[in-house]
């Protein structure tokens, strides 16, 4: 299958950079795979999981906030979250989903403290979904 | 020599002597620590530089974008966020920031976002309005506290709190050199570079959509690149001026090592003058 340049950056440092047959990720707008020669595309990324499809086979990753932009030479990822599935701190995911869950659960918490805790809790979600997943 | 006990003397280089040992100290962990700030700021820089690039480019192939992130209003107020460190004894780091910061900012309406706890000091002394003091601890703010930040900061801008934010940081030129600096970031203002406009770009769901979405990550992708930056500048300064330090209580104890060995000297020849004129007598 027809392979195209990958880049994927993070704020912590670029996490991959390689030939690659297919990716899917979570957009704004829902799901979009890319495949060589796609159109050019620039759209901004939304939570979820990410799948890189390599020769090796494919590898999973949660994939949060960012944009993706697809130009002619190079499929460039700009995530503020990337880790790959076994990265993954599982404990870390739980303990932020307990954190979350007793903000939302407590009736006096401010609407910026709720909004916050919606985040965190959707991060945490996708982390283990992720995690348990693969 | 005559008034200085050797004791006094010994007990000014014993002093000196801790004080050498806490400014080597210092600067040895400043050292260390700057090894990993500078791989931060090397590690962050390829994120933040396709960031920049995407913008600038929808920036520029969609000229009917009317963002209000884009457009320039007129400055009635401005927010400045100021990064200084957490500690003195750094030079001259905290005070260049808060000199550069004033100057620029004098006879405007301003508010500022201090970020670091030597900021918090200067600001509030000086009776000046502060956004927040969440972000007193400069050393302690991730990534993720950046895009909190940049989200309350884009919202309040778009409310028509303020009409312009800048950032106020320490540029990390070199482990010698720092720099003061001033960093528009809002509205933006992009240094727009043509491309082949025949190249069709899609963007999903549309331009001004993935426009807006995209710019409160650009802001606190700025506002932690800053961070980085001046995170490792304090850290450069810092051990810059306790290696001067260091080298100034080497310098002391020297000199006062000669002056400790002359009231020595000085006490037995007096002493030996006495015996001599004991005997005569």
């Amino acid at each position: 299958m027809k392979t195209f340049h990958l880049k994927i950056v993070t704020p912590y440092g670029p996490c991959f950079d390689g030939q690659v047959q297919s990716l899917t990720l979570r957009t704004i707008d829902g799901d979009v795979g890319i495949q060589a020669d796609h159109l050019d595309l620039v759209t901004a990324l939304g939570m979820g999981q990410a799948t890189v499809i390599t020769e090796d086979g494919p590898k999973y990753a949660a994939c949060i906030g960012g944009l993706l932009s697809v130009t002619k030479t190079m499929v460039s990822v700009v995530a503020t979250t990337f880790e790959w599935a076994e990265d993954i701190d599982t404990d870390r995911a739980q303990a932020s989903y307990d954190r979350a869950q007793k903000v939302l659960g407590n009736k006096e918490s401010s609407d910026m403290e709720l909004k916050l805790a919606q985040a965190r809790l959707k991060r945490a979600l996708v982390r283990q979904s992720v995690a348990g997943n693969h | 020599m005559a008034g200085v006990s050797t004791k006094d003397i010994k007990q000014r280089i014993r002093s000196m002597e801790s004080t050498r040992q806490i400014t080597r100290a210092m600067e040895m962990v400043a050292a260390s620590k700057l090894r990993k700030a500078q791989e931060r700021v090397l590690s962050s820089r390829p994120y933040f530089e396709q960031l920049y690039a995407t913008i600038a480019h929808i920036a520029c192939t969609k000229a009917d974008i009317a963002s209000p992130y884009l457009t320039q209003r007129e400055s009635k107020k401005t927010c400045c966020i100021v990064i200084a460190g957490d500690r003195g004894l750094a030079g001259g780091y905290n005070s260049n920031v808060f000199k550069l910061a004033t100057r620029e900012l004098e006879g405007q309406d301003y508010c500022v976002l201090p970020i670091g706890k030597r900021a918090v000091d200067f600001f509030r002394s000086h009776g000046t309005e502060i956004l927040t003091q969440q972000y007193s601890e400069a050393a302690n703010i991730s990534i993720g506290d950046c895009f909190t930040l940049s989200k309350q900061l884009t919202k309040d801008f778009l409310a028509g709190k303020f009409d312009r934010v800048c950032i106020v940081y320490t540029n990390f030129v070199s482990v010698l050199a720092q720099s003061p600096a001033l960093l528009p970031v809002l509205p933006l203002s992009l240094t727009v570079t043509r491309d082949d406009p025949s190249v069709e770009t899609l963007y999903e769901p549309d331009a001004q959509t993935v426009f807006d979405a995209i710019i409160p990550e650009y802001v606190g992708g700025v506002v932690y690149g800053a961070l980085c930056e001046s995170v490792a500048s304090e850290l450069a300064a810092r051990r810059t001026a306790m290696d001067s330090a260091t080298k100034n209580a080497d310098e002391m104890i020297a000199e006062l090592n000669l002056k400790y060995n002359r009231a020595r000297q000085g006490a037995i020849t007096q002493e030996i003058t006495e015996i001599v004129a004991g005997a005569e007598a």
